[in-house]
């Protein structure tokens, strides 16, 4: 919301320097965004400085620019489009060269009946340049224009930075007198202020003026409503009919008689304009106006429209929700049809308005109207919310009435608005107000003691000091000893009951005591029971396992596309999002690998090789029910196998081995003993030869292997293998690591490589198992160096050598290892047909 | 005699100035102090010498070998100084070639940032609880105070899931990790029911937003939030809280700012600020001159969500803050673009 300063102090003395207000009412709430200079001083901003407020704006010099009165407007002598003005700056006379459309009907009128008063803008004074777009700065020089000395002007709203209008130059009220400084007229500040949603009271300027008030400690100054009725009372000639008073807990009309059409005074279009308003008549800007300053909406209907449509009958002014297919056609022009949700004005004889969201084009206000009809009005704010959304109709209007405007404003609004109408547009006010009320809110009231403010805040506060601060906000507080009985104003709707009336009070007491002024202290209470959380400590050990065996960890979305996990050949029901941002992330991912994948695609032509790793949630639809979230790890290597050095060319890719090995690293970090790994053959992600299932205690834990050609095919990956893995991360992580770590050997061991050629169908796990079986305790180290196939061996053949290790509690002979090694030769021989190589 | 002694010391010490290497070294022991040199020739006929010379004789010649063999050793060891020298000046390599690549595992940045702040949580008493990412409109809105309808859920536009016959239950992702707060509230008081334990933890979790993905929204962020319940918790020790969090987080010389705010699931509310770490409080491009950098929401955990989550409101109070990991990576590193979180891409990442 725009808060113009000038605006602020017809409720509340200011004497804070502006960017002190803007960080006090920050502090309570009211964050203010920007601060636009409107003509006061700007404050110096160094480069390199803080400042802490987003400020733009032009102050006003206040000896160049300044009030001053037209005398005579003159044709100029070699333009049409031109006029010369005699004018009168407060000191001397001066002859002033414009182009202002709305001077030209004043055009060789001799000397005008009462001076125009003008804002003008002398010899050196920076403004902006009203022929350019946006705001450029620009500095007054002297020149000619058309054979006349210019050297002056009277200024635009564009060029003094009140609004983007260069229509024509200002006329300024007639209470401007010649030579003030324009900057001390009217000289203005206006804060952005974002307005939080528990804070509605304070979306118009009497709202945040009373937190001024009340955060500065000066008095609030109440608006003054001055009635002045004559005719025959409203009541005589209106009737309100509420339907649903859930939907309208409270409808009041006002009458005014015999007002003149016209433009609003200036200082209200100013101020109109600053607050984010545009200006359109006396009455339309009066209703603005009110809102802006009181914060009820409010609206004006043409009296005798609704006469018309009476036919003869009284007007009954009729709130319901509209029919199925029911139209209007609303002030914008466009013709709406609505639904049952939503409630309309009317009258006998139809629709006038969308309730709080948009008046009706038939008894909108014309250049013709005489006679107004004022309507304030409260409404269910959740109503109008719908409503504005369903017709897209954001409006100041319904901006406030769905946010929740209290009914008690609705009768001070009208009778404030009929006061402004009476000012600006002359016409005299019916007595009385018609007034249905069949709703009334119940303000809440709550009783707050010291206790309650030292258990929630944190601080001492007496009773007293208590209902102060409550007071400044208007609750009506009673103390009785310790207690406070706080009755809820009735400007405001955001205090509960109870237990959260409690919470709703404390939070104004920290508010307006100023939560700055709260100490800092540790808590005292005791600490909870540990529980750990074993799951997640293992994950984080996990991620710590794969980084250190060199992978790289990527993050990737959740929302993914079918046919992004189509290529895959990941199918089947998925989990929906209703409302996706974009098509292509439309379903909840099934497949961890899948996105692995995706980011390896992206990134294959940046590196020659890649290793990366996720851990995280798929998701598993479950009908209409909360899907299951699986926890999975998912690790993708591809490329070159060693990093091109600039001595070594080596140009070997990552194959299922180096994967193979990563596994087998990370179950061994886990301290997974046991492990085996069987071909899996019908996988349709993996090559059928180059895939297994890594199966431990019965269960598979996860797949790995080299990505089917087909599926590779269908990345842009490139030319080397791709190695994926899956595995089931709550299955990984449920295993009980063993964590028996044998004694290191006191005694030598004895180190021996054997060769064995075997048929090549036979599984070097087969060959190992045998040979650990066989050499017992007395074996413990068996590793696979070699592998071997070539004529020598035969063919069919393949030769597999390994590196034994013998160790025993003492100092093996020859004698012994010699016995150990022949028993596994001789149980290779006779089981797998091994022969020895030599 | 005596002067053939000396004339084969004064032979063997000139030839040794001469010697440059080990090999020459060796052929020159063979020649001078091996069993077929001069001097070894000289002991050989030593049985020949009439009886009173040999004393004399004998120790010249002892003498000459010992000065020898001295000078050889020192000359061995001048020529192994020689050849080291040699070795560490000649055998140099060109230090700026590049060094041959290690593959290097990281984090994802994002996962660095998360577990910084977890283990400062951690020291401080908080232990990690983690929930589920789908959620019910019940646990991410309604339970924490956001009635249906409520302007305040206009905050956070929401992702739903499809699913039918659920009313005013929908599936949906979670919008903010304070799902966790019921849930884990829940638990706790499962506990015990009628004397439910305190509460201190972490909740980190990925969330979602129905915004579109530009380089300052995403349709999905992490965030880590902290939940404290008991019988003593007030205000000020969430200032106090924090204040200590931001002094580990961001440099002991952090400071603190609290302005009131508004959630619907904390009363009173705020929003902290934290003094610009980059150029501490002064004014630059990451705070935008404001010296302040909006860090963290929190605030005392509202009534009814207490109520909700098994603890009397009565009895009890808490509080709660959150915070956003790509966030605080984002004004840390200075990365300009949130998209390059889940982006992957290889440049970005091998930076952390
Ligand atoms: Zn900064």
């Amino acid at each position: 919301m725009k808060v113009p300063l000038s605006w602020l102090r017809d409720f509340v003395d200011i004497h804070l320097p502006v960017e002190d207000l803007a960080r006090k009412l920050t502090a309570a709430g009211l964050e203010v965004d920007s601060i636009r200079y409107v003509g006061l001083p700007v404050p110096e901003t160094k480069a390199g400085e803080r400042h802490e407020f987003k400020s733009d704006g032009i102050a006003w010099d206040r000896e160049k620019i300044v009030v001053a009165e037209i005398y005579e407007v003159m044709p100029h002598p070699n333009a049409d489009r031109l006029v010369l003005c005699d004018l009168f700056d407060g000191r001397e006379k001066h002859i002033v060269l414009t182009g202002a459309p709305n001077l030209y009907p004043y055009k060789g009128q001799g000397k005008l009946p009462r001076p125009i008063k003008v804002a003008y803008a002398k010899e050196g004074a920076t403004l902006y340049d009203g022929h350019a777009d946006g705001q450029t700065l620009m500095t007054l020089k002297r020149t000619k224009i058309r054979g006349v000395e210019s050297y002056s002007m009277a200024c635009s709203e564009k060029e003094l930075g009140i609004s983007d209008d260069h229509e024509g130059i200002i006329f300024l009220d007639d209470d401007a007198i010649p030579g003030t400084p324009l900057a001390d007229y009217m000289g203005d500040v206006v804060f952005e202020i974002s307005i939080l949603p528990n804070m509605a009271r304070c979306a118009n300027i009497f709202g945040i003026a009373r937190e001024v008030a009340a955060l500065t400690g000066q008095p609030l100054k109440k608006p003054q409503i001055r009635e002045q009725a004559g005719g025959s009372p409203i009541r005589d000639l209106v009737k309100i009919r509420i339907e649903n008073p859930e939907l309208n807990p409270r409808f009041v009309l006002g009458l005014i008689r015999n007002v003149e059409i016209k433009p609003s005074p200036y200082w209200v279009q100013r101020r109109l304009r600053l607050a984010g308003m545009r200006p359109i008549n006396n009455v339309v800007d009066a209703t603005n106006y009110t809102m802006l300053e009181i914060g009820e909406p409010l609206h004006a209907f043409d009296y005798d429209v609704l006469v018309r449509r009476a036919g003869g009958q009284p007007v009954t002014i009729i709130t319901r929700t509209a029919r199925p297919g029911e139209k209007l056609t609303t002030l914008d022009g466009v013709e709406r049809t609505l639904s049952e949700n939503n409630v309309l004005v009317c009258d006998s004889a139809g629709a006038l308005s969308i309730a709080g969201v948009m008046g009706g084009q038939e008894s909108e206000i014309t250049e013709a109207t005489r006679n107004i009809l004022l309507e304030g009005a409260a409404w269910n704010f959740i109503n109008i919310r719908r409503t504005a959304r369903e017709h897209n109709l954001p409006s100041e209007a319904s901006y406030r009435f769905s946010r929740g405007v209290h009914p008690a404003l609705a009768d001070v609004g009208v009778r404030r608005c009929l006061e402004w109408m009476a000012a600006w547009a002359g016409g005299v006010a019916a007595p009385d107000l018609v007034d249905a009320y069949p709703l009334p809110p119940v303000d809440p009231t709550v009783e707050v003691t010291p206790r309650d403010v030292r258990r929630l805040l944190g601080i001492e506060m007496s009773a007293e000091q208590i209902a102060d601060l409550l007071r400044r906000v208007e609750f009506e507080c009673q103390v009785d000893g310790d207690t406070v009985t706080v009755k809820t104003p009735p400007y405001r709707m955001d205090i509960g009951e109870g237990v959260v009336g409690l919470a709703d009070v404390l939070e104004e007491v920290a508010r307006l005591y100023g939560i700055e002024n709260i100490p800092e202290t540790r808590m005292a209470d005791p600490l909870p029971p540990q529980l750990g959380n074993p799951a997640y400590e293992r994950e984080e050990h996990l991620r710590d396992i794969l980084v250190n065996l060199g992978l790289q960890e990527v993050i990737t979305y959740r929302p993914t596309s079918q046919e992004r996990e189509a290529r895959l050949g990941i199918g089947g029901e998925a989990v929906r999002i209703a409302n996706p941002i974009a098509p292509e992330r439309s379903i909840l991912r099934r497949s961890l690998l899948a996105s692995v994948l995706d980011i390896t695609e992206k990134n294959a032509r940046l590196r020659e090789s890649l290793a990366f790793f996720e851990i995280g949630p798929v998701f598993v639809s479950r009908g209409n029910d909360l899907p299951d979230e699986p926890r999975k790890l998912a690790i993708v290597l591809t490329g070159k196998r060693y990093s091109q050095a600039w001595d070594s060319k080596s140009s070997a890719l990552l194959d299922f081995y180096d994967l193979k090995g990563i596994v087998a690293g990370m179950l061994d970090a886990l301290a997974l003993r046991g492990v085996s790994y069987e071909p899996l053959r019908e996988s349709p992600i993996y090559h059928p030869g180059k895939c297994a299932q890594v199966i431990y205690d019965g269960k598979i834990l996860g797949v790995f292997g080299e990505l089917h050609p087909t599926i590779h095919a269908r990345y842009e990956f490139g030319n080397a293998p791709v190695l994926g893995a899956e595995f089931d991360l709550d299955l990984l992580l449920s295993v009980e690591p063993v964590y028996t770590i044998r004694p290191v050997p006191e005694f030598p061991p004895v180190l021996e490589d054997i060769a064995v050629v075997v048929d090549d169908a036979v599984p070097a796990a087969q060959v190992e198992a045998l040979i650990r079986q066989t050499g017992g305790k007395m074996v413990t180290s068996v590793r696979l160096f070699d592998v071997f196939r070539g004529e020598q061996i035969g063919r069919g053949k393949k030769s597999l050598a390994y590196s034994l290790t013998y160790q025993a509690d003492k100092t093996l002979t020859d004698d012994e290892v010699a016995t150990v090694r022949n028993k596994i030769v001789q149980r290779l021989q006779r089981e797998l047909g091994a022969v020895l190589r030599t | 005699m005596l002067e053939r002694i000396e004339q084969i010391k004064k032979e063997a010490l000139e030839s040794l100035q001469k010697v440059q290497d080990e090999a020459a070294l060796e052929q020159w022991r063979i020649a001078h102090l091996g069993r077929s040199s001069p001097l070894m020739q000289v002991f050989s006929e030593f049985g020949a010498l009439p009886k009173e010379e040999r004393p004399r004789i004998g120790q010249a010649a002892n003498q000459a070998k010992q000065v020898i063999e001295a000078s050889f050793s020192e000359r061995a060891q001048a020529i192994q100084e020689m050849k080291l020298n040699r070795a560490l000046t000649e055998d140099t390599l060109d230090v700026t070639l590049p060094g041959r690549d290690f593959r290097r595992g990281r984090l994802h940045p994002s996962t660095q940032t998360m577990r910084r702040i977890l283990a400062i949580l951690a020291e401080m008493g908080f232990q990690v609880f983690t929930s589920r990412e789908v959620e019910t409109d019940e646990y991410n809105f309604q339970l924490l105070n956001f009635p249906p309808h409520h302007p305040a859920r206009e905050m956070q536009d929401t992702l739903y899931i499809q699913a039918e016959g659920r009313g005013d239950n929908p599936l949906l992702l979670k919008t903010h990790t304070s799902p966790g707060q019921i849930r884990s509230m829940r638990y706790f008081a499962a506990l015990n029911p009628d004397n439910p334990p305190p509460i201190r933890i972490a909740l980190p979790g990925m969330c979602f937003r129905a915004e579109q993905i530009t380089a300052r929204s995403e349709v999905q962020f992490n965030q880590v939030e902290g939940l404290a319940v008991g019988e003593g918790i007030t205000y000020a020790d969430l200032k106090g809280t924090l204040a200590d969090f931001a002094r580990r987080m961001f440099g002991q010389n952090a400071r603190v700012r609290f302005r009131s705010s508004y959630f619907p699931f904390t009363e009173p509310s705020a929003e902290v600020d934290v003094e610009c770490f980059v150029c501490g409080g002064k004014g630059c491009s990451v705070c935008k001159q404001s010296g302040w950098l909006e860090i963290l929401g929190c605030g005392m955990v509202h009534p009814v969500v207490l109520q909700n989550g098994g603890y009397d409101p009565r009895r009890y109070t808490g509080y709660a803050f959150g915070m956003g990991p790509e966030r605080q990576a984002m004004l840390r590193y200075r990365i300009n673009d949130i998209r390059y979180f889940w982006g992957n891409d290889m440049r970005f990442l091998e930076q952390f």
